[in-house]
């Protein structure tokens, strides 16, 4: 089985997010990037299915060459080999024609993508991957099983799980569950040194035009402080309230 | 290769020349290699180790051994072992930034880990031979085995070639008998494997030895119980006796009567790893501090607010950094050298020990700055916290007692500091380092006239360079008259060499926290290294405080009348600013972006 699972490159969720060019670029200043969560899961996964079934396992990214430490960390923790498609992400739409791509070049027979990104949360990718390819798509896919050509999946649907089985070629959107938290792996020292030996290829997009583009990012109001009112006061907490909050 | 040579320079000789910012190496260099190391350390650490910190300090030494095989199973225990022995064989600024970020989660495992890498693997990385090695080392890379060490006894402590255990070479001359007890020995609890230093016959120096030791089958092996101490509880700290313990010849390390040198050099490599293993601590301490401070209130307002914590916060944040820089540039000088020596012909082995050695006095100097360093942070560290600082509760109380011991292994702090001077005075006596001719400048100096010009400081660290040169000058006016008036019985004056210890350790921080901050702010632009900058800043302004002291109770202590005089109006032009920094302001800017970021951010 040849997978290849896609990583997209996005910002440690504690890192302070602010906008540059009158708020319509992500400020990259200070922020710390890491393999998207969703992502790590689905290599998890992945690793699992090389270790226990002798998969191969390719990792893709769509980014300029910033994103190499996180592709070469993908590496690190134990994909074979991997692809830069070397331009920057502008939407979804122009991410799923990359991958989409290199997925029809590479002839994979599991294309494991996070359900959603934590930096721009689209959703949209893997079910565009599908559809361009013609490939069966589960989404938001909490269990993977591979037994030759069929597979078994569970995703989650609202207040519950569901159980599909389904057949290779397939794209899933993976999500927590596929693996648990503490089955994510921390590189070993071997795989950091490793990763400097294995392949990773640059390759060049294929003419598309995004579909969308930025025009501006809002950030939410920052928090106000608290106001604390005397319980004998009644009256202006309803005020407040009604009037300021605008919550009554 | 011979530029490379002048380029790097000697251990110790940065009291005497002066470096270029481009010349060192800084945390901002690491690799992307390094930086992944780096995190997947401190993964290990937030995952492996922080949510078991109760564990720990209920002194469950078994989950030591098993974190520690874990670490194996990652390659942490192999980063500086020899890839012919199943390690990594990285660079020794990978194997000290290991040592670095793995060691912040609890003084227990970082111990553990230190005295099983360091001083528990190195003497037989060091000194074994090819057939020791093979045989041993593959086992000690990957934490199938444990490694101790065995130095110290009951009646030998500081004066660690004074120890009462014997070996006894049987008829047949194919084994030792060992005899003796030692005290205090790291890991001993869960170790295959003992580095054990005894004495042969009436021999002036001990001899090392590798003792296997299988619980099953003790061969003459006895542990005592677990030490109950202050600090680093879930580290196993046992007596370790020997009654006719044999060991075969060939399990010998180097030859007869080497021990004490193995013993000393796998405490030079120890001794800047432990400086290491202290930067992280103070960065996590620094972080929680902050992190406290930035949500406890009091009188209505965050305490972080209060310039009486936003001076803690700084101070502690200064102080880490010049840790940080100090520790790295001596890391990477050792680095330089090992490949120096390797390209030279030497053997990995030779390089390395002679890279190590070369570096002694850094390395000395580095144990006493970070060990002290990461004590006043952890004690500001509970200042903080107020009264839930001294509660079992909260982080800081096992931080402070865990920073503890860190000044009493690998040689205490007043060992270390006598070490550092009287190993700068022996390689100038041997010619290593040329002190006496620019001891004899700092004289002639004193007795010219001085300068009256107002010098142009307006580059960066103009003034702050010039500072570093007269605070060298100071060193070499205490060191050079010191040693002129008591020559060989300068090791008698204990307070003379202690004070002239803190004066080269000041300087090797404050110059390292410069330099640092220099290359970057030329890279990064100085903009953006504001902070930087003042932290560097209000470390070299204690620094030439705490030089004018020390300086005048030494000049006082060793000269009289008109030399007096004269080296303490010496002292007074070597330490004075033509331009004081305000450090108010500097702590605020310091204090103000820890604030902000939330945590310890450089
Ligand atoms: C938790 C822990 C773990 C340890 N792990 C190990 C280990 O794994 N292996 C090992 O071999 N050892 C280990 N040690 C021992 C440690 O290295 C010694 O405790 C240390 O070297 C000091 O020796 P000592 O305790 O005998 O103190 P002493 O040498 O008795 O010193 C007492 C005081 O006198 C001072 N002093 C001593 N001599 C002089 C002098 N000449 N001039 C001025 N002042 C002096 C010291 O600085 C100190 O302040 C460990 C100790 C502890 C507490």
């Amino acid at each position: 089985m040849k997978i290849l699972v896609c990583i997209s490159n996005v910002p440690d969720t504690t890192s302070k997010i602010n906008f540059t060019e009158g708020d319509t670029k992500f400020d990259t200043n200070g922020v710390q990037f890491v393999i998207n969560p969703n992502d790590e899961f689905g290599l998890t996964r992945a690793m699992w299915f090389k270790e226990k079934q002798g998969a191969t396992v390719h990792v893709a990214n769509v980014g300029g060459t910033a994103t190499e430490p996180t592709i070469r960390k993908a590496l690190a923790i134990g994909a074979d080999e991997a692809i830069r498609v070397n331009a920057e992400p502008i939407d979804g739409f122009y991410v799923a024609q990359q991958l989409a791509e290199v997925v029809k070049n590479g002839g994979y027979d599991l294309v494991i993508a996070g359900r959603e990104s934590l930096d721009y949360n689209g959703g949209m990718v893997p079910g565009m991957i599908a559809t361009l390819l013609d490939m069966n798509f589960v989404n938001t896919c909490t269990g993977l099983e591979v037994d030759g050509d069929t597979v078994t999946a569970t995703r989650e649907i609202d207040g519950g799980k569901e159980k599909i089985s389904t057949s290779l070629p397939l794209v899933i959107g993976g999500q927590k569950g596929l693996v648990q938290e503490s089955d994510l792996r921390i590189p070993n020292m071997r795989g950091i040194m490793m990763a400097r030996k294995k392949a990773l290829t640059v390759i060049e997009p294929i003419a598309v035009t995004a579909a969308t583009t930025d025009v501006s990012f809002d950030k939410p109001a920052a928090k106000g402080a608290v106001k604390l009112i005397d319980a004998d006061n009644i009256d202006e907490l309803i005020n407040l309230l009604h009037n300021e909050a605008k919550a009554i | 290769m011979a530029d490379k040579e002048k380029d790097i320079l000697r251990g110790g000789q940065f009291i005497v020349k002066e470096t270029n910012c481009e010349d060192v190496f800084t945390p901002e260099d690491f690799s992307e290699e390094q930086t992944m190391m780096k995190e997947a350390v401190m993964e290990f650490n937030d995952r492996e180790i922080i949510p078991y910190k109760a564990r720990f300090e209920a002194k469950d030494y078994a989950l030591t051994e098993e974190t520690m095989r874990k670490a194996g199973a990652l390659g942490f225990l192999g980063v500086a072992v020899p890839e012919a022995y199943d390690g990594l064989g990285m660079g020794f600024v990978s194997t000290v930034l290991t040592c670095d970020y793995i060691s912040s989660g609890t003084g227990s495992f970082s111990t553990a880990f230190g005295a099983h890498t360091g001083i528990g693997t190195l003497p037989i990385t060091l000194y074994g031979t090819e057939e020791q090695k093979k045989k041993y080392v593959p086992q000690l890379a990957t934490g199938e085995w444990f490694g101790a060490y065995c130095l110290t006894e009951p009646g030998a402590g500081s004066d660690a070639n004074s120890g009462k255990t014997t070996a006894t070479l049987s008829e047949d001359g194919k084994s030792y008998r060992i005899n003796g007890q030692k005290m205090w020995i790291s890991n001993a609890g869960f170790c295959r494997l003992m580095i054990v230093f005894a004495r042969i016959e009436n021999d002036k120096n001990i001899t090392g030895f590798i003792v296997e030791y299988e619980g099953d089958n003790p061969n003459g092996i006895t542990l005592g119980e677990e030490e109950h101490k202050l600090g680093i509880r879930a580290s196993s700290t046992r007596q370790v006796f020997f009654n006719d313990t044999v060991v075969p010849a060939d399990n010998m390390l180097a030859g007869r009567g080497e021990g004490f040198k193995i013993a000393m050099n796998a405490l030079n490599v120890g001794r800047i790893k432990l400086a290491a293993a202290c930067l992280d601590s103070q960065r996590r301490i620094l972080t929680t501090a902050v992190n406290y401070a930035n949500e406890r209130k009091q009188f209505k307002t965050p305490i972080a607010d209060f310039g009486a914590i936003k001076t803690k916060l700084a101070e502690m944040a200064a102080n880490a950094y010049a840790g940080e820089s100090a520790t790295y540039r001596a890391a990477k000088n050792i680095e330089d050298r090992i490949e120096m020596r390797v390209a030279a012909g030497n053997t990995h082995q030779e390089a390395e020990l002679k890279g190590v050695e070369e570096y002694a006095i850094e390395c000395s100097i580095l144990k006493v700055a970070v060990s002290e360093d990461v004590q006043h942070c952890a004690d500001e560290g509970i200042q903080i916290f107020g009264g839930m600082g001294f509660s079992e509760e909260t982080p800081m109380e096992a931080a402070w007692r865990d920073a503890r011991i860190a000044r009493i292994y690998e040689g205490t702090n007043e060992i270390n500091r006598m070490l550092s001077v009287g190993m700068l005075v022996k390689k100038a006596m041997k010619g290593h380092v040329d002190l006496l001719g620019p001891a004899q400048a700092v004289q002639d100096e004193l007795m010219g006239i001085p300068s009256f010009e107002t010098p142009d400081y307006s580059e960066l660290f103009s003034e702050e360079k010039e500072m570093i040169k007269k605070l060298k000058k100071t060193f070499l006016m205490v060191a050079g008259g010191a040693v002129q008036k008591y020559g060989q019985n300068l090791e008698e004056h204990q307070q003379l060499l202690i004070a002239a210890a803190d004066i080269l350790i000041e300087i090797y921080m404050a110059e390292s926290a410069i330099l640092r901050t220099e290359k970057n702010a030329k890279r990064f632009g100085e903009d953006k290294q504001s902070v930087q900058i003042a932290m560097a800043k209000l470390y070299l302004y204690h620094a030439v405080d705490i030089i004018e002291e020390k300086g005048k109770e030494s000049i006082i202590s060793f000269a009289e009348g008109d030399e007096q005089r004269m080296m303490l109006m010496g002292l007074k032009r070597f330490t004075k600013y033509t331009n004081y920094p305000d450090i108010v302001d500097l702590r605020v800017e310091i204090a103000e972006k820890v604030k902000a970021e939330n945590k310890y951010c450089f």
